[in-house]
């Protein structure tokens, strides 16, 4: 629900209870206020029927309310005495509606020659039932009206007060750390909007600022461990060379310096990838990704060989990419590396370039990947401690900074398809 | 043969110093711009390994003035910086090699070498040791007065193993010298094996005078019979 229906629920309902308590109210008063004038109508009709009996003694005779409205009869002392002077409503049968309808009846005594008189005087009244429906039908119309044009008021003018506020919401919805954009504050009168925006890019930059000291971080750190790491391994190289270690301490050394290594790949690996997200390979070139494909083939024969893996390249098409060079090698070789590495004996690696893409698919586990988690960093399904999980991180680090897009899908075997955005041939 | 490495970082600086000094060179050493100045102009090296980053100033200007007092010494330059205008700044500077920190020991070794080989020879570049004669220009191995003919990775691995002999060669260096850098993070290297095990096979049959031996966990060493 969104916040002009919201609001709008709100005033209906209290609308409808403002309406309602307003309508008891105004009812009460109108008829007290029509009372009071009938009141004071059949009061001031009372005086003139009593001066006219003084004059026309005839008068005192009707006792039948026929045409006149009033009606007058003789009593005696003790009833005069206690009849009070009383307002009243009743039903009398009216000739033109045909039925009871109801009247206001003044019933009240005077003395006139020592004789006692009741007098009744009536008035014709208001309707209540023809009334209250009159009200209620003009009520719901208001209420209806007032609705509609809340409803209207709401769509077109609020729609337009809210316009900055669905501006910047549209910004943040679309915004992704580490994509190198900002957020645009909206023009805007309304303070609070105002404020929003102002909170809103403190916020943002903030964030930025932040992500990028720990990009910047991570790349510093790797850089200065780099050397540290190298040296310890010379270090232990030299310790090695000396002849004067045994075998089971030179065996020591050798694990050592294994480590050091996966220590050092990490570290390489983690350099390459804040390099990726630093947008600090820029210059593009038209690059064959068919002679990368062909070349890669070639430098891992030995490996493939080792691990008893045959790769095999199918080209449908020439496939050219405006990349960084670099980029295309290490994104293709990331991909056959794994291919190979996560393979089993007498496996095979095929690749397959066509128009606009580049399908790697190789035989292995039995078992379909989770393709939400393979290309999150540090996420590792084998065993396996030489992997340094970072490969198709790598990998996608890559495919994001060039808005290509990268599937995996399983047919028993693992089919990683990478999409290019091939430009037209010229 | 004379060496100067100019280098601020004292642990590298020893690391490298080590290195060289078990080939038999005499090594100097100099840590900041200042130092560095001083010796070049007043020696002469067969080599300079000249870090960029100094204290004091950039080492592009020391191969400024090497150039300016027309000194012939050859120049290799490590940096820590793998940027390409920096490279093409030092080669053109006069530099005759460039090497990226960190670097491989038996790396570095390899490029003095062959820097040296360079000079000393005059563009005849060969390695000959006891009855093998290697030239790495034409990419011809001799035995006594017989060709041996070797595929391109046996080739390369001899090479680096030759002008390391007697060195502990680690497995990453030799498989990023011969496989290039997309092997790291294939596991262990375990399938340079192959390679090395044809060709002591090869080196045995011609009755060579050196043997590559394999030094548990860490890689490979080449020795003279």
């Amino acid at each position: 629900m969104n916040l002009l229906n919201y609001t709008l629920k709100y005033l209906a309902i209290a609308l409808f209870g403002i309406i309602s308590v307003w309508a008891v109210i105004f009812y009460v008063n109108m008829l007290d206020e029509v009372y009071d004038s009938l009141d004071d109508g059949l009061d001031n009709y009372k005086l003139l029927i009593i001066e006219k009996a003084h004059e026309d003694p005839g008068t005192l005779t009707r006792n039948e309310f026929a045409e006149g409205n009033y009606e007058i009869r003789e009593i005696s002392k003790d009833q005069a005495k206690r009849t009070k002077e009383v307002y009243q409503d009743t039903l009398m049968y009216m000739a033109n509606e045909k039925d009871l309808e109801p009247v206001r009846m003044l019933t009240t005594t005077f003395k006139m020659d020592k004789k006692h008189y009741e007098l009744k005087v009536i008035s014709s009244m208001v309707e209540e039932d023809d009334l209250i429906e009159d009200l209620f039908y003009s009520l719901i119309w208001l209420y209806i009206f007032l609705l509609a044009s809340i409803l209207i008021v709401n769509n077109f003018l609020l729609k337009k007060v809210w316009q900055p506020f669905y501006g910047l919401v549209d910004q943040l919805k679309n915004f992704r750390l580490g994509k190198n954009q900002n957020i645009q504050s909206v023009e805007t009168s309304v303070k609070e909007f105002n404020v929003l925006n102002d909170t809103v890019g403190a916020l943002v930059r903030h964030t930025l600022e932040t992500y990028n000291n720990q990009k910047q971080f991570i790349e510093n750190a790797s850089h200065e461990l780099q050397t540290p790491i190298a040296i310890s391994i010379n270090r232990l190289e030299l310790l090695a060379e000396k002849n004067e270690l045994n075998e089971s301490t030179l065996e020591t050394v050798g694990q050592v310096i294994q480590t050091l290594e996966r220590l050092t790949r990490l570290n390489k690996s983690l350099l390459l990838l804040s390099k990726i997200e630093n947008r600090q390979f820029e210059d593009v070139e038209e690059v064959s990704v068919n002679q990368v494909v062909n070349a890669l083939k070639e430098e891992f024969a030995d490996f493939a060989e080792f691990k008893n893996v045959t790769i095999s390249v199918k080209e449908k098409a020439d496939l050219y990419v405006v990349m960084q060079k670099d980029l295309v090698t290490i994104l293709i070789s990331n991909l056959l590396k794994n291919a190979i590495v996560h393979n089993h004996t007498n496996g095979a690696v095929e690749m397959e370039i066509g128009e606009d893409y580049l399908l790697i698919s190789n035989s292995g586990s039995a078992i379909a990947l989770d393709p939400d988690k393979i290309f999150k960093r540090f996420h590792k399904d084998s065993g396996d401690h030489n992997n340094t999980g970072l490969g198709l991180a790598i990998v996608k680090a890559i495919i994001d900074l060039y808005s290509f897009s990268i599937s995996y899908g399983f047919t028993g075997k693992h089919n990683i398809r990478i999409h290019f955005q091939v430009l037209p041939k010229s | 043969m004379k060496i100067l490495i100019i280098e601020d970082e004292p642990d590298l600086l020893d690391v490298i110093r080590q290195s060289l000094e078990m080939e038999h060179f005499l090594v100097e050493s100099a840590g900041t711009y200042l130092a560095a100045l001083d010796k070049i102009v007043d020696f002469d090296y067969d080599c300079i390994l000249l870090d960029i980053m100094l204290p004091g100033g950039s080492g592009l200007d020391l191969l400024r003035e090497l150039k300016n007092l027309d000194k012939s010494d050859n120049v290799i330059i490590i940096s820590a910086k793998d940027s390409l205008d920096d490279k093409l700044a030092g080669l053109n500077l006069g530099a005759d090699d460039y090497l990226t920190k960190p670097f491989h020991i038996a790396e570095l070794t390899a490029r003095v070498k062959s820097v040296l080989r360079r000079k000393s020879f005059q563009g005849k570049n060969l390695v000959v040791i006891g009855n093998l004669k290697l030239d790495p220009e034409e990419r011809t191995l001799t035995i006594g007065d017989e060709p041996l003919p070797l595929n391109r990775k046996e080739f390369d691995i001899l090479t680096y193993m030759l002008v390391n002999k007697n060195r502990l060669v680690n497995k990453t260096s030799l498989a990023e010298h011969v496989w290039g850098d997309h092997m790291d993070q294939a596991d262990d290297y375990e399938f340079i094996y192959s390679q090395i095990k044809n060709l002591r096979k090869k080196l045995k049959e011609r009755q060579a005078d050196v043997e590559i031996q394999a030094v548990y966990g860490i890689g490979y060493k080449l020795v003279r019979l």
